[in-house]
């Protein structure tokens, strides 16, 4: 029997210690809410922090994990906790591939870092459709 | 008194789906960046998931401060994980219950009232954090 998937996880590395960490939340919040019917999310240290449900997460959705830096904690995380990502994306890569600045502050991003945000947001979103054909 | 610490590590929660998960991230940085910048200090939270041995020795080695958004104490129960203790575990809606008149919202980051409900709690676990740098609350 053919299983439709209908979700996809997004795992955001969090970095609270990076400014590209608060870049990674902010947009894979947005992808979120702008795909609500299509995205779900949980807390990267809910894998070791949660219970069953979460150590499965990436058993039950196929997962895009998303990293502010190239120590990859989303990625390696996830394969190491739960399940396989079926996508990783790198911060640093697509602010590249953009041509983008990397942000400088942890906190209250406003108009200067939107474009790093939607860039990523974007991708986030690209990635998801993705993972939903080839699912 | 116990031994004298150069840091102590503030760890807030990493949620990014709920409002008090970024309440404990801006009273983190307003701990770190404003309040006791050279003494409080911040690690990613994921890093003690994946094991990283800078981020284990820093929280293994120095006083732990976590804030969580949420019973579920992602932080202190990572802390935890990797051999650490945590010398001061505060959840972020206590914040609010004790000041209600500031009423935070925002998911991503808090909103202003948010930001001064961080500024209260930054203010709040200064004590705190002296004390642990002091070696007086261990």
């Amino acid at each position: 029997m053919d299983i439709q998937v209908q979700k996809v996880g997004i795992v955001s590395c969090s970095g609270e210690e990076i400014p590209e960490g608060t870049l990674c939340r902010l947009a894979c919040r947005q992808a979120l809410d702008e795909r609500p019917g299509e995205t779900v999310t949980i807390c990267l240290p809910l894998f070791i922090a949660g219970g069953e449900e979460e150590r499965t997460f990436a058993q039950n959705y196929p997962t895009i994990t998303v990293d502010g830096c190239d120590k990859m904690c989303a990625a390696k995380a996830t394969e190491m906790l739960s399940g396989k990502p079926s996508k990783s994306l790198s911060i640093p890569e697509i602010l590249k591939k953009h041509g983008l600045t990397p942000p400088t502050k942890l906190r209250h991003f406003g108009p200067e870092e939107d474009a790093a945000v939607k860039a990523v947001a974007a991708e986030i979103a690209q990635a998801v459709d993705k993972v939903l054909e080839e699912a | 008194m116990g031994k004298k610490y150069k840091k102590v590590v503030v760890l807030p929660c990493s949620g990014i789906g709920k409002v008090y998960g970024a309440l404990a991230r801006e009273t983190a940085y307003e701990l770190v960046e404003k309040v006791r910048p050279g003494l409080a200090t911040l690690t990613c939270l994921p890093l003690l998931v994946i094991n990283d041995p800078e981020a284990v020795a820093l929280v293994t080695e120095n006083p732990v401060i976590t804030i969580d958004g949420c019973p579920k104490d992602c932080a202190k129960k990572s802390v935890e994980a990797v051999g650490g203790r945590v010398a001061k575990a505060y959840e972020a809606i206590r914040f609010y219950k004790e000041h209600k008149d500031l009423k935070p919202e925002g998911i991503a980051e808090v909103n202003d009232t948010g930001r001064q409900l961080a500024q209260v709690a930054a203010a709040e676990i200064a004590p705190e954090v002296d004390k642990l740098a002091a070696g007086e609350e261990q």
